[in-house]
């Protein structure tokens, strides 16, 4: 693994090298909000909280533990799940909007704690972290994740999730239990979002409650909301866009957000389904003649 | 010390309740959290400052422009992000457009403003007064003052005017409303128009208060007044106003007995908790789910 | 034997009593329709034996096992299935994934399972395909297996809707409403399928409807609920002769 890592390393460009470390981490977060957000529909609003949790975790058990990598990566998304058990459960109680504002809440109160928080630096962060995540891992990384969400999201666990999102009540009394599947969407999400952490800490060096803040929570949601909900190449393509196009409107950095608060606004009249909610192989494979027939949705 | 802390919570409580009051009135009709809210009050502040700055027009002037100028913002941003979308889709599409105008509104006063903070020049004689152990500055006073003729006016308004009447209809049965001949988009520009004039005046006092205004100050303050809302029970009217006062009171209680370094968990916590044993707020109704 | 047995079932919502003490029994294998006028709480009714909205007083018995305490969930999986007024499909699912969704969940294959494509779940998986095909095709609808269920006209709908309630091989299956807005031709081929429901899949049909030639043809028993109260109970003809329910109901739609 390691030749493989050094001659991949001698030929990419180490600027595109790390933007393409970036994107399999956003992807692997993606892939964890849209298991939350757009499969099961429990709008989740602090997603930076969970990767906040793993990185700092995986950071700490590196760091002051001394403790393998795999290790720390495991650690960190660990306890990040654990908490979304933990945030999950009031999920049980509470109906979309109050949702929200309970994660947004949730992961305000993550990062004071850290700021507060002697082991992790407070607010100046921890630094000196090894750099462990290679390229090679992270690729591994994702192509296993988005392998084994699209595993999840075909089996009947993941339609049942699937049914939650488009009507709770009737999905109960299919015999789904959404009590159950609500928390564990909860779980697999904050899973991932502290595994995509954990990574990212053991990338970029350095961490400090900075970098997990609202805007971090947004950004992962706008990845997910862009592509299409619930669709797994729509949060790959919106994971994709997102870590690409301030690469390229670097010039213009401050309108960065400008931009993503106006796409938001433009994709919900527009395309409240993302650039690929809704659309399937199936629909893209069939004859011509026959979708001509088709009646129109609404 | 502790009668003290209580003037001081009241005073930054008040300032929650003027928000809250737009995120509990307009959820009440449209079921919406309005996360640009928090950016409206923001704006309040900016104007309010820009008034003083130029013209150098007292206090009351600049609350009033700002409110007026607050008003049709208000409006602007239900009719570009929230109409086109009322009815035809998800609980959630709404919602992450009103995320979407909140960063827009958050970043493009930081293009236009700069992101360091600005400071109020002296509107009001910052002096204070010796209320036997307390001490009242007289901005507290403005503040005081003006939240609770503005909320006496809001009920006088919800009471008594026709529009009032429209509104409590609206927020009964948005459809029933529509049926009986209410004009359903007006009712709904008249709330996020009170609304935003609420939030812009709480944003003027709390510069001048607390000497600073910059962009992402509503973000926040947002949060924290819908926090308020939910607390006193979303829908309804005196819950705002008592959540705001509660949520105040708290924080600053917090701050002088526990650690200031939490001061923004506290809000959070106390919200989580709430959410999670009485979901339904102080004040507010329990509903049954329909079927 | 009866299959389900209400106890004197209330339910009050603020004050309002909905359903007043309610005793009813439907037998095996029995057809038995509710009847009402507008709101006399014959869909709470519903949502009441489902779980929806535990029974704020009363007792129900299902096959031998009280039920007044269970979750939804529950209900659906001890063998109750239902359909609703408001037709609520998973819009943006296919037509098949709607009915596999539903199929038993009582032996379902676990999370590991799954993401591990252990043998256990493949076998689930071929099973509830082939279940979920035979109902679709039973329903008219395979035709249209692969489209999004939104994209269904009204009448397929309702059928599929159906299929999913059947999908988990209920022993009581709940109808609300199920000919609300079809014609008269279709009304009859709603007739032709509850019958052939019954008897191929031998369960129990309770249903909520407000058509009086489809209740008194199809219904082996008739409940009449007014005001939250049963004012009467007995055969279509016994039904048609009684006076109260003459006075309150049929009196008025005639």
């Amino acid at each position: 693994m390691r030749q493989l890592e050094q001659w991949i390393t001698g030929i990419i460009d180490p600027y595109y090298l790390r933007i393409i470390i970036l994107l399999g981490i956003n992807i692997i977060m993606a892939m964890g909000l849209n298991i939350t957000t757009g499969v099961t529909g429990q709008l989740s609003m602090g997603h930076a909280g969970f990767m906040s949790l793993g990185a700092y975790t995986s950071a700490i058990v590196t760091l002051k533990l001394g403790a393998p990598f795999w290790a720390a990566l495991l650690a960190g998304a660990a306890v990040a799940a654990f908490f979304g058990f933990i945030i999950g459960l009031p999920a049980l109680r509470l109906e979309g909007d109050y949702l929200a504002i309970v994660t947004i809440g949730f992961a305000e109160i993550v990062r004071v704690f850290f700021l507060n928080f002697e082991p992790g630096g407070k607010a100046v962060g921890l630094s000196g972290i090894p750099q462990q995540t290679s390229f090679t891992l992270v690729m591994i990384t994702t192509i296993v994740v988005i392998f084994f969400t699209q595993r999840l999201l075909s089996s009947r666990i993941g339609k049942a999730m699937y049914a939650i999102r488009e009507n709770e009540i009737a999905a109960e009394a299919c015999g789904i239990n959404t009590t159950h599947l609500k928390v564990l969407s909860f779980v697999l999400g904050a899973f991932l979002g502290g595994l995509g952490g954990a990574l990212y800490a053991h990338y970029m060096y350095y961490i400090s409650p900075q970098d997990f803040d609202f805007m971090r929570s947004i950004e992962i949601l706008n990845m997910v909301v862009l592509g299409g909900l619930g669709s797994i190449p729509g949060a790959i393509l919106g994971a994709t866009i997102l870590t690409i196009l301030p690469e390229m409107l670097r010039v213009v950095a401050e309108y960065r957000m400008l931009f993503y608060g106006a796409l938001l606004v433009i994709l919900m009249i527009f395309r409240p389904n993302g650039l690929l909610g809704n659309i399937r192989l199936y629909d893209l494979l069939k004859p011509k003649r026959e979708r001509e027939v088709k009646p129109c949705q609404s | 010390m502790l009668w003290q802390q209580l003037l001081n919570g009241l005073t930054l409580g008040s300032t929650y309740a003027l928000i809250a009051l737009g995120y509990t009135m307009v959820y009440g009709i449209v079921q919406l959290i309005n996360f640009a809210h928090g950016e409206i009050y923001m704006v309040g502040a900016f104007v309010g400052l820009f008034l003083v700055i130029t013209w150098d027009v007292n206090l009351g002037i600049a609350m009033v422009g700002a409110m007026a100028v607050c008003m049709v913002l208000g409006v602007l941003v239900e009719r570009i992000a929230y109409r086109p979308l009322r009815g035809k889709s998800s609980r959630l599409s709404p919602l992450i457009s009103a995320l979407g105008a909140s960063i827009f509104l958050s970043t493009l006063m930081a293009l236009i403003a700069g992101v360091n903070t600005r400071r109020y020049p002296a509107v009001v004689d910052l002096s204070s007064y010796s209320l036997g152990p307390i001490q009242v500055s007289s901005m507290q006073v403005v503040i005081l003052l003006v939240s609770a003729g503005l909320m006496i006016g809001l009920q006088f308004l919800v009471r008594r005017t026709r529009i009032g009447k429209a509104m409590r209809a609206c927020s009964q049965d948005l459809d029933a409303a529509a049926l009986m001949g209410i004009n359903v988009n007006r009712v709904i520009s008249y709330t996020f128009a009170i609304g935003s004039a609420l939030a812009a005046a709480g944003g003027v006092m709390v510069g001048v208060y607390y000497n600073a205004v910059w962009p992402y100050m509503g973000t926040m303050a947002g949060l924290k007044a819908f926090a308020a809302a939910v607390l006193g029970g979303i829908g309804s009217i005196p819950g705002a106003m008592l959540g705001g006062l509660t949520l105040g009171i708290m924080e600053i209680m917090g701050v002088a007995y526990i650690s200031s370094s939490f001061k923004d968990a506290i809000a959070f916590g106390i919200l989580i908790l709430v959410l999670i044993l009485r979901p339904q707020g102080i004040l507010g109704e329990k509903k049954n789910k329909k079927v | 034997m009866p299959v389900l047995e209400l106890q004197g079932v209330s339910q009050e919502f603020g004050g309002l009593r909905a359903l007043d003490s309610i005793d009813l029994q439907v037998e095996q294998n029995s057809i038995f329709g509710i009847i009402g006028p507008n709101g006399a709480g014959k869909t709470t009714l519903f949502n009441v034996i489902t779980g929806i909205y535990p029974p704020t007083e009363g007792r129900l018995i299902f096959q031998d096992q009280p039920i007044a305490a269970l979750s939804s969930h529950k209900v659906a999986r001890l063998g109750i299935g239902r359909t609703f007024q408001n037709i609520r499909l998973f819009n943006r699912l296919s037509v098949i994934d709607n009915v596999k969704v539903a199929a038993n969940w009582n032996r379902s294959a676990g999370l590991l399972a799954s993401l591990l494509g252990l043998p256990s779940y493949s076998r689930e998986q071929s099973q509830s395909q082939e279940k979920a095909e035979a109902l679709i095709d039973m329903m008219g609808l395979y035709a249209k297996r692969m489209e999004y269920a939104q994209s269904l006209s009204y009448g397929e709908q309702r059928r599929l809707e159906i299929a999913r309630a059947l999908a988990a091989v209920p022993s009581l299956l709940l109808l609300d409403e199920p000919a609300a807005g079809m014609n008269s031709s279709e009304k009859l081929e709603l007739m032709d399928l509850i019958w052939k429901i019954r008897d191929d899949m031998q369960l129990t049909i309770l249903l909520v409807e407000h058509d009086m030639h489809l209740v008194m043809n199809i219904c082996e028993q008739i409940a009449v609920l007014d005001y939250g109260r049963k004012i009467a109970e007995g055969d279509p003809d016994a039904i048609k002769r009684d006076p109260r329910v003459i006075q309150s109901y049929l009196g008025v739609e005639r």
